[in-house]
């Protein structure tokens, strides 16, 4: 207001705004994007966002591809929790072939799922620590994150990007091994998570840094497509878990944690308590799957022999299983044509699959809906007039994860 | 009580008599589709309406069918009703040679980037878009990479046969 009556000395510099770039590849941006800040001081007047460095045409891509080599695409749109994108993929496939999956299978998922859940979580909540100068609790989550990627890798054979799962259920059983891993996450994890909390919930630091600041109302978040943790930080509970049950959610109990002010602090909030429900989804699916016994204990995938894998002794010992085995890889077994739109809860929001296959082996048209993509176009109303430290803290509390933005 | 795909057919008959067509459930979602003239009157009507509240876009996108003549690409909007939890899809078909579509951007400020990405990818012009340019490829490319007259693998091959490999 002042500044038009401030007469300046002769000779003084004149008011002027300072670009900065924050990005592509700074160490708080967390993944490769770039922001073109405009300063006025430390006070942020315009953003421009760049993204697209790591963008891959996975849409592309994947109209060249038979189902099962689409799987490993989906590891890398959020890398945080690709099991969940795994699944959200054998779904679609699942629905628009109409493969019905058995309840231990859709526990079997619900159980990865909210592990995955958990880890993405983590990873975002530690990280929205470290931007706000608390490093400790990051490197002391890391270790208990290990114990996911352990299962992950027992179930599986991979840590980071999965490619977990078959279209009707999972490639083998879970093992003794892993059921003894999930035991011990279940016995070891809520002790540390409530450290981790109480390292952050209640830190007069960190409460100052981020209450507050980037801030979203319920309406404009919803009119910005804003779904999962940020959305519901904003007071709204939409949640596809709850609203469009896939694999057998509503067999569970859980809350859906809600803010109310959409800030860093409430997100932050609503993915710690996400973290405590995940936790009781977790140990509800362990529960609800050692309830199987004997022969049903062993059910791990659908009867769907057009679509499902045979095991390998059988490709290598039996005629049909060898010819099935290709026609299935090389996508010679019957697809019908037809529009599917099938969304999961992912770490991020509502992850969206919009399929449409034409009869082909390869689907005619995949569309990914990113809720990365779509919530990061409000970085911009969420800055504006905030200072730039508040900014970055701003980045890493909406878990924005390049590779889901770019695809 | 939560509005069925029959009711909503209903109430859109009611209001652009035989302008909406293609009525179609597939897998249980209401899929019709309209002249892309009138994209903007649907999509308010659906949003204002206080009955059907479709207020929540999910997603935006095209799709390009080169064989349909004269509405060779489709924008596709998913529509969402947080309130009843009802989903619908509406598409609207121009004609390649000037795909003018209008911005749904003062609808939702989502279709933003949605819009953007079609564009990259499709060049479908969303007019009266407020910053329509590439956001995921490179400024200076020249050409749209998701239709179909781009395929993915070297022509120039001839070790691999189209019908031994994907699509023929």
């Amino acid at each position: 207001m002042s500044e038009h009556h401030i007469k300046l000395p002769e000779g003084s510099i004149e008011k002027t705004t300072t670009t900065l770039n924050l990005g592509p590849t700074h160490p708080a941006t967390h993944g490769v994007f770039q922001n073109i800040l405009e300063l006025d001081g430390e006070r942020i007047v315009s953003t421009e966002q760049t993204v697209g460095y790591i963008h891959r045409a996975f849409e592309k891509l994947a109209e060249r591809r038979p189902l099962y080599q689409i799987t490993t695409l989906t590891d890398r749109l959020n890398y945080c929790s690709s099991p969940i994108n795994n699944m959200g993929w054998h779904l679609t496939c699942e629905k628009l072939l109409g493969v019905k999956t058995p309840k231990r299978v859709d526990y079997l998922r619900v159980l990865v799922m909210e592990l995955a859940r958990i880890s993405d979580h983590l990873i975002c909540n530690s990280i929205v620590g470290v931007d706000a100068g608390a490093y400790t609790g990051f490197l002391y989550v890391m270790q208990y994150r290990e114990l996911i990627y352990e299962i992950y890798e027992e179930i599986c054979g991979a840590r980071l990007t999965t490619n977990m799962g078959r279209i009707g259920g999972f490639e083998r059983n879970f093992s003794n091994t892993a059921f003894e891993k999930i035991e011990k996450f279940l016995r070891e994890y809520p002790k540390v998570l409530k450290e981790f909390e109480n390292l952050f919930e209640r830190n007069r630091i960190f409460v100052d840094r981020t209450q507050g600041t980037g801030a979203i109302s319920a309406d404009r978040a919803l009119n910005y497509g804003f779904t999962g943790p940020n959305l519901r930080a904003a007071g709204v509970d939409y949640d596809v878990r709850v609203h469009t049950p896939y694999s057998s959610y509503e067999d569970f109990q859980f809350n859906i944690p809600v803010g109310t002010t959409g800030d860093n602090y409430d997100r932050w909030l609503v993915r710690n308590q996400e973290m405590w429900q995940s936790l009781s989804i977790v140990e509800q699916a362990y529960q609800k799957i050692q309830e199987f016994k004997g022969a049903e204990a062993e059910v791990y995938h659908a009867d769907a022999p057009e679509y499902y894998l045979p095991p390998k002794s059988d490709v290598y010992t039996k005629m049909e299983a060898l010819i099935y085995h290709f026609k299935i890889v090389m996508g010679e077994t019957e697809i019908p044509a037809g529009e599917v739109y099938q969304a999961v809860e992912g770490g991020n929001g509502e992850l969206g699959f919009y399929l449409i296959n034409d009869g082909g082996r390869t689907p005619y048209r995949l569309h990914f809906r990113r809720p990365c993509f779509i919530y990061y176009q409000a970085y911009e109303e969420l800055t504006k007039g905030s200072m730039i430290s508040d900014a970055i803290i701003t980045m890493s509390s909406l878990n924005l994860i390049a590779g889901e933005l770019d695809a | 009580m939560a509005i069925t795909n029959e009711h909503i057919k209903q109430r859109l008959i009611e209001k652009f008599s035989d302008q909406v067509s293609g009525f179609e459930e597939p897998y249980g979602m209401l899929t019709f589709e309209a002249p892309k003239e009138i994209n903007l009157k649907v999509l308010n009507y659906l949003y204002d309406d206080e009955e059907l509240k479709f207020r929540f876009m999910t997603d935006l996108t095209a799709v390009h069918y080169p064989n349909q003549t004269g509405r060779e690409l489709a924008v596709v909007y998913h529509l969402h009703n947080l309130a009843d939890n009802v989903r619908i899809r509406f598409k609207v078909f121009t004609d390649i040679s000037q795909p003018d579509v209008y911005t749904t951007t003062g609808l939702f400020s989502a279709a933003n980037w949605m819009e953007r990405e079609t564009y990259d990818f499709f060049g479908v012009n969303f007019v009266g878009h407020p910053n329509l340019k590439r956001v995921l490829n490179v400024e200076e490319m020249d050409y749209f990479p998701l239709r179909k007259e781009f395929p993915l693998e070297d022509q120039t091959r001839i070790d691999k046969d189209d019908e031994m490999f994907g699509r023929g």
